[in-house]
């Protein structure tokens, strides 16, 4: 299946990234990334373990420091360098405008705070301060993302690992942020799981026109989900343009054995 | 050893002054926990320490010390802190809240307003609000320093969908000066409203070396919903020696079958009431 055409509502792009790098001492983690995003845009990631996916999420959502280049995102119409601007200003784009869904669930939820809870932290965070209005809100993103209404005061301990990860997707979402980034947000789960959760994932993207930035290894991921694909390599992006093209159509070598490889299995 | 074998109040000059630098700086900076080198006081943690050292910090001789615990003067804890001061700084003690210049407390606040020129002193056991979500010290610092607060209504909004209503009665969290998030130390929230006083309050922690404060007359707000306000509650009755309605009181087990009554916290209060005359409900059936 193809992806959507992109929604293309602006003239200037969400997210454009230039010549970024971060090194771990010696070895690379990813080098000389460029891309530009634009607005209702999805971009996959994809690549072999240690290419550098995760670093370079890492970087874009503010994780880590890049040891150079810039990671300019539109700030009230104007690109802004969010790799050097204060620390409090990026961590109050990270809890508004970004999202960051964890390939491990836990790592994005508190396992200690109730369905509810977790979903109002960002409401919370932003300044609500009506309970009725938090948990009307929580119910309704329960609701989304097909979790029963009347979970919402268990933990995400008693959830299943679907569940978590389907709620750790409600609490990224609620606050309606302009840019999601997901680290194998499909990653060890049960294939059936895959599939509903990823189907639920397509749902929401098309209806909130979300901008997002997905890594995965699994292409079937970014043939449901990217309209743009990049594929990295030893920390490089060897290859970039649009999904359906990279993947019929791969120009690099290694993107040839990648597409090849996952289609014999 | 004779009391002469001691530096007035115990600790030295040098530690003194770096506790009285801290205290400064906490004052300048209403809620901000202000780290400091605790000391070793020849007492254990728990039993006050961090207040101890505040108090031993700020004590002139000219000073009258007044030391409770949960709002009483004649408790083991109480009686050994006043002990221990009169001994090593020979200052004068009382249990009258008026007489008082430096007060040291745990878990309450008299109930008979401070005035200003007095000095409140809390002894804190967990001085970080944000610790019983964000275990990791680093990023609860980092959550101060940029105003990130969120998490102080989850906290709030998980009590509400448990029980009904906001069940934390104790260590009720409040806003300092539309700054700063503040445990204001284990007292009942009923004492939360008198955090707006005319005294000075210094809060000492001991073994998590941080000392804050609320200079006199600063904005303390405690945290809610709109449609979940911050309600000073206590028991709905009256103390059994003194009548008081308005006064923070405990529940007592009077004899062995099962006897109950409720009293005054704070026992200077009710002395003063029953002295003034007032009596409650378990004296007049003595009567
Ligand atoms: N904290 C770290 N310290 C040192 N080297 C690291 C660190 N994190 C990653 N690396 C190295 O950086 C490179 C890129 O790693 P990264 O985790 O970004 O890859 P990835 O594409 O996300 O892999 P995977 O598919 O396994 O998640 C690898 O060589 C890795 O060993
Ligand atoms: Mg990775």
């Amino acid at each position: 299946m193809n992806a959507p055409a992109p929604v293309v509502a602006s003239d200037a792009p969400l997210l454009r990234v230039r010549g970024l790098e971060k090194r771990y001492g010696a070895r690379i983690g990813c080098a000389a990334v460029s891309f530009d995003l634009w607005p209702g845009e999805v971009m996959g990631i994809v690549g072999e373990s240690g290419s550098g996916k995760s670093t370079l999420l890492g970087c874009l959502a503010g994780h880590m420091a890049p040891d150079a280049g810039e990671v300019l995102f539109d700030v009230g119409g104007v690109l802004r360098d969010t790799a050097r601007m204060a620390e409090a200003e990026r961590r109050r784009l990270a809890r508004t405008d970004w999202a960051f869904v964890h390939q491990h669930a836990h790592e994005g939820l508190r396992m200690g705070v109730s369905a509810g809870g977790n979903v109002g932290e960002r409401l919370m965070a932003v300044g609500a301060r009506h309970y009725g209005d938090i948990r009307a809100q929580a119910l309704d993103w329960l609701g989304r993302v097909e979790i029963a209404a009347d979970r919402i005061d268990d933990r995400p301990t008693a959830f299943s690992g679907g569940m978590r990860q389907r709620l750790q997707i409600a609490r990224n979402l609620v606050t309606g942020p302009r840019l999601v980034f997901m680290d194998e947000p499909t990653g060890g789960l049960d294939v059936s799981v895959q599939a509903r959760l990823l189907d639920l994932l397509r749902g929401l993207v098309r209806e909130m026109g979300l901008s997002a930035i997905i890594v995965t290894h699994d292409l079937a991921v970014v043939r449901l989900l990217a309209d743009r694909l990049m594929v990295m390599k030893d920390g490089l992006v060897v290859e970039q343009g649009l999904t359906d093209q990279v993947l019929d159509d791969p120009q690099h070598a290694y993107t040839q054995l990648l597409v090849a490889s996952v289609l014999q299995v | 050893m004779t009391a002469t074998d001691y530096n007035f109040a115990y600790l030295d000059e040098q530690t003194k002054r770096m506790i009285r630098r801290t205290i400064l700086k906490a004052l300048a900076i209403p809620g901000y926990q202000a780290p400091f080198a605790s000391r070793e006081m020849p007492m254990p943690y728990g039993w006050g320490t961090g207040g101890v050292q505040v108090t031993a910090a700020v004590l002139t001789p000219e000073d009258r010390l007044k030391v409770i615990d949960q709002g009483a003067d004649d408790t083991t804890n109480a009686v050994s802190i006043r002990r221990f001061f009169a001994r090593t700084a020979g200052v004068a003690t009382t249990e009258a809240t008026t007489e008082a210049t430096v007060i040291q407390t745990r878990h309450r606040i008299p109930e008979t307003p401070l005035t200003e020129g007095q000095i409140l002193v809390y002894q804190v056991p967990i001085p970080e609000p944000l610790r019983f979500l964000e275990p990791r010290e680093t990023e609860t610092r980092k959550m101060h320093s940029l105003e990130e607060y969120g998490l102080m209504h989850v906290k709030l909004y998980e009590d509400i969908a448990r029980h009904g209503a906001i069940a934390t009665a104790y260590a009720y969290p409040v806003k300092v000066e539309g700054r700063y998030v503040m445990d204001p130390s284990p007292i009942p929230k009923f004492d939360n409203p008198k955090l707006c006083s005319p005294a000075i309050q210094l809060f000492g922690a001991g073994r998590e070396q941080r000392i804050y404060a609320l200079p006199p007359h600063c904005s303390v707000v405690s945290l809610d919903f709109e449609d979940h306000p911050f309600e000073p509650s206590k028991a709905d009755a009256a103390c059994g020696l003194c009548g008081a309605t308005d006064s923070y009181l405990d529940e007592v087990i009077t004899d062995d079958e099962g006897g109950r009554m409720f009293l005054c916290s704070d026992t200077d209060y009710c002395a003063g009431r029953q002295a003034a005359g007032h009596r409650g409900a378990a004296q007049e059936d003595a009567a």
